[in-house]
């Protein structure tokens, strides 16, 4: 059984896209698609990784990785920040609330595998 | 007897002495080397000219015909000097402060700068001295004629009448209009009377000592011969010596000649003190052997010889032809020193008082250049000379230098002795107005001229024999030698009784009456109260200055810092140790000029001199003040204006400034919420194309679904990119509109069927209301509007079986389209954004960009209607609004 990724986003066709990329390689990926309870999701499903889209409805990817962050168990939790919002100060934000990792999309399906392998590494 | 030529050529060589005389006191005053030029002696002598040639041979002609009268003429000025001398000092002091230039400047300046009484006292001041000066040139004519005992050819004396007056025009134009200084002094000319005053002195003195000890045998025997002479009887006739001794004292201060050296000419009042005591002592000395001469010349003379030249007939008769020639000598100098200064003073009034006005005024004001203005005020004093000496050689002429000169010198006394109440009460009254001085000299004058001037020239000359018996019209009261039938006085008495009298009453009644206007009152006071205002110092060089007041004002004008290195600079060069300089004329002008600069230059000189005190602040200077501050409170009020309008160009700058920020951080914001609509899509392409790429092995079904994926999204990139142009053309007005007429039913149908072919679901759509109506509009823009609200209601409404109800309904001049669906509609805090761009209520179920509704709004503002959100109705709902201009109501 391979690890799991938890997927935290809204627009379906990427949700399917990224699954596909994930499944094809042996990752066992759960999906969410809103901010509001995304929280408890993280806790229901335990993921190794979690892939987290910034423009959710209900509550932002940014104060969901302050949430996590803030929790012992989910402290050091890698999460890959992917959002359509490239700027500068969107990289900043993403670093200063602790995303392990921040990528923008549209992505190289590659890159994406990658680096979710990387952030499970040991 | 006597040898003509020799006189003639006597008095050439004295005239060229005269003029080198004038000449070096000129160069020495002008190189500043002129200190004995201003010797209290000289002003002193130049005070002579009071003894004219009247005086000189007069006054042995009075005392042989009336005795001791003579002395009056003596007595009046020495009661001034000794008496009055502070009142004279009021007079200098004023004198110089005020600038004043003549007599008539100085009675106009005190009844506020009033020209008409300038003029007045003008003309009036001419009328009195040209008979005067026409009794010099006939005293010239006869003496020479007495000198030469040639038959007196009228003829022949006009000629040396003539050549006189033109000598003397000209020694006046040149030492008279040499320099057009302020304070109009000429030293030339003063000094050359100076020297007048001592030959003349010097001639009487020597023709008493040798009528004295020459002709008669020393004191004793003189004494004898008056005792002898049928003169025993000089009786002193009281009110007649009291009237006469008035007048000359009046005269003393009012004639023209008088008061400009007393007062034009002074140059410190000290000088006073000497001439208090030193002008009596003169004129003591002058009448010393006037009753010896008078007496032997009655004795020795033949009957009926002119007693008037016994000066110099005198020693003709004995022989002693050098005295004889310094009696002429003597006598020439009374005469021309009198002419020269009385030309110069009546020219400074005629030339300041009569032409400038009427030349400024017809010139067109103060536009001119101030040297042409010089030019022309020199020019007009020269012409004025050469016009008082032509008046009083014509008078000479017409009055045929007869015995109607005789007298002329009592009645122009009495002329004159008019001024005396205006100028007495403005320097000591402040209660004094110009229009009581204008009454009392017009009441004096023409009394004067009733009583005394025209009845001199004889009966049935200028008035007729009948008048002067019976009084004008007949009215024996206005009698000009009886006034309101008061007679038996004598003419001359009666005369300055009831002019100088009526005057004075008139002139104080009036004046009680009036009310001063303001320049009267400040020069009023400015006059009265001299002494309170001004110390006694002649220039900036009086050293009474405080260089630590200079310093304090200088300070508060400068500033501290400038001011003190001002002084300390000045210091230095004038090698005074410390901080303060001298405070000495040049530094005074440094420190005016710096302060000028500041406060504007008179409100400087003000300010200077009320520190150093040497000189009231006067009227003019007041005026010079408030003119520069109301030229300082214009300027600032432009200034003000400027800065008023420099604030409100920074508010708007300000306000431009705002909207510009808002507006880029709008732009910002729009730009980064593009960005990220436009990398969702290309996000699904990419990701899907990579898979198709890179995965050989998908059924195909798989492939069906990814490509239909990328699809998708391409369409809708497309579509978000068409209403992004959309948007941008329609907010910048650039949109154009193709009009058309159609029916708002049929628009309706249209938009419905292509809002719903090719969508999912089922929204059952419901019209209601009268549609049937034509309407002149863009038919596809409001379609688009239709659409766009039909396929939100097809999207977003989450009833069960959803139903869009449409709703058209005319009130008045609107035609209102509702588009209410039967979902739950849009949260109350929602409603008013969802028209701005990329607002989605939710943006899960959104399938655009969130741009539908503000496409809407900006498409209803160009057809000039607007869209809006109709709160309550349940569901989400939408009302379309178009105004009577684009909607033609028809049926």
């Amino acid at each position: 059984m391979g690890k799991r990724v938890l997927l935290i986003e809204d627009e379906p066709n990427i949700i399917e896209a990224i699954s596909f990329i994930l499944s094809r390689d042996g990752w066992d990926v759960a999906t969410h698609s809103n901010g509001h309870d995304a929280i408890d999701a993280v806790h229901a499903r335990a993921p190794d990784v979690v892939i987290l889209d910034v423009m959710l409805p209900g509550k932002s990817g940014y104060d969901i990785l302050s949430e996590l962050r803030a929790d012992t168990h989910t402290q050091n939790l890698p999460v890959l920040i992917l959002t359509a919002r490239g700027q500068s100060k969107d990289r900043e934000m993403a670093e200063r609330v602790g995303a392990s990792r921040f990528m923008t999309k549209p992505f190289a399906n590659a890159d994406v595998l990658n680096a979710v392998k990387e952030l499970v590494a040991p | 007897m006597g040898n003509l030529n020799a006189l003639v050529a006597v008095s050439l060589i004295y005239v060229a002495f005269l003029f080198g005389v004038a000449f070096a006191a000129e160069r020495a005053a002008m190189r500043g080397k002129g200190n004995w030029l201003r010797l209290p002696i000289v002003y002193t002598l130049s005070l002579s000219i009071y003894c004219t040639a009247w005086t000189f041979y007069g006054a042995v002609g009075n005392a042989a015909r009336s005795g001791l009268e003579y002395i009056t003429i003596y007595l009046g000025p020495s009661l001034v000097l000794i008496g009055w001398w502070w009142g004279l000092r009021k007079l200098v002091r004023i004198g110089r402060s005020q600038r004043i230039t003549s007599i008539a400047d100085m009675i106009s300046s005190r009844y506020g700068k009033s020209n008409l009484l300038a003029v007045g006292v003008t003309i009036l001041a001419v009328i009195g001295t040209t008979p005067y000066i026409a009794l010099q040139l006939q005293s010239v004519t006869t003496s020479l004629s007495a000198f030469s005992n040639a038959p007196s050819d009228s003829q022949q004396l006009s000629a040396t009448a003539f050549w006189v007056a033109g000598g003397l025009a000209i020694f006046t134009i040149i030492f008279g209009t040499r320099n057009l200084d302020a304070n109009e002094r000429h030293y030339g000319v003063v000094m050359a009377i100076a020297v007048e005053a001592v030959v003349k002195l010097f001639a009487l003195l020597a023709v008493g000592v040798f009528v004295v000890w020459g002709i008669a045998d020393g004191p004793a025997d003189i004494l004898q011969r008056i005792e002898a002479s049928e003169k025993t009887t000089w009786e002193i006739n009281g009110g007649r010596w009291a009237g006469l001794i008035f007048l000359s004292a009046a005269a003393f201060v009012c004639l023209p000649r008088m008061f400009q050296v007393l007062v034009v000419e002074n140059d410190s009042e000290d000088h006073l003190r000497t001439a208090s005591w030193a002008f009596p002592a003169y004129l003591m000395i002058m009448s010393l052997f006037v009753i010896p001469i008078a007496v032997v010349g009655l004795d020795i003379m033949p009957e009926g010889s002119n007693p008037d030249l016994f000066v110099l007939t005198l020693p003709l008769a004995s022989g002693q032809e050098g005295l004889a020639m310094l009696s002429f000598l003597g006598g020439f100098s009374s005469a021309t020193s009198m002419v020269i200064v009385a030309a110069i003073a009546l020219s400074t009034m005629v030339s300041n008082h009569v032409v400038m006005p009427i030349w400024l005024s017809s010139s067109g004001g103060g536009a001119t250049v101030s040297g042409d203005v010089r030019n022309v005020v020199i020019i007009s004093r020269r012409l004025s000379i050469a016009a008082v000496l032509g008046l009083g050689y014509l008078y000479y002429r017409l009055s045929g230098g007869g015995s109607a000169l005789a007298s002329i010198g009592l009645i122009s006394f009495t002329g004159v002795a008019q001024f005396l109440p205006v100028l007495i009460g403005g320097v000591f009254w402040r209660g004094a107005t110009r229009n009581g001085a204008l009454a009392g000299l017009t009441v004096g004058f023409v009394l004067w001229a009733y009583c005394l001037l025209l009845p001199s020239f004889g009966p049935d000359v200028l008035l007729s024999q009948s008048v002067i018996d019976h009084g004008l019209f007949g009215w024996s009261w206005l009698q000009p030698q009886a006034l309101f039938g008061i007679e038996g006085l004598d003419p001359l008495m009666h005369a300055v009784l009831w002019s100088t009298s009526l005057n004075a009453v008139i002139f104080v009644v009036v004046s009680l009456a009036d009310f001063p206007t303001p320049m009267e009152r400040l020069q009023g006071a400015q006059f009265v109260n001299i002494f309170e205002h001004s110390s006694r110092t002649p220039s900036w060089t009086g050293g009474v200055a405080k260089s630590e007041d200079l310093m304090i004002m200088a300070q508060r004008i400068l500033g501290a810092h400038e001011a003190q290195s001002l002084f300390e600079h000045e210091a230095y060069r004038q090698g005074v140790s410390g901080l303060l300089p001298e405070p000495n004329a040049e530094f005074l002008q440094v420190l005016e000029r710096e302060l000028s600069g500041s406060v504007g230059a008179a409100t400087a000189h003000a300010m200077i001199a009320q520190i150093v005190g040497n000189a009231s602040v006067s009227v003019q200077d007041l005026m010079a003040v408030a003119n520069e501050t109301a030229q300082m409170m214009e300027y600032s009020s432009q200034l003000e204006a400027k800065s008023n309008e420099l604030a409100r160009t920074a508010r708007q700058l300000r306000q431009a400034n705002e909207k510009l920020t808002l507006v880029s951080a709008q732009k910002d914001d729009f730009l980064s919420q593009v960005s990220h609509e436009l990398r969702t899509p290309m996000t699904s392409i990419r990701a899907f194309s990579e898979i198709l790429r890179d995965n050989s092995r998908l059924s195909n079904a798989e492939k069906r679904k990814y490509s239909g994926i990328i699809q998708d999204e391409a369409i809708r990139l497309t579509r978000l990119l068409d209403d992004l142009l959309d948007l941008s053309v329609l907010e910048n007005g650039q949109v154009a509109l193709s009009h058309q007429v159609a029916q708002l039913g049929t628009v309706l149908d249209q938009a419905t069927t292509a809002a719903l072919s090719g969508a999912e679901g089922a929204l059952n759509v419901v019209r209601t209301g009268q549609d049937n109506v034509s309407l002149r509009t863009d038919v596809g823009r409001l379609s688009q509007v239709f659409i766009n609200l039909i396929r939100n209601a097809q999207k977003y409404c989450d009833a069960e079986n959803p139903e869009l109800r449409i709703e058209v309904s005319l009130k008045e001049d609107r035609l209102r389209v509702d588009f209410i669906d039967n979902g739950t509609g849009i949260p109350s805090v929602s409603q008013e954004a969802i028209f701005d761009k990329f607002s989605r209520v939710n943006p899960q179920r959104a399938g655009g960009a969130g741009l539908g509704l503000a496409i809407c709004r900006e498409v209803m503002n160009q057809l000039g209607g607007e869209i809006s959100y109709l709160p309550g109705q349940g569901g989400a709902a939408f009302r379309v609004t178009l105004f009577a201009p684009l909607s033609l109501a028809a049926q």
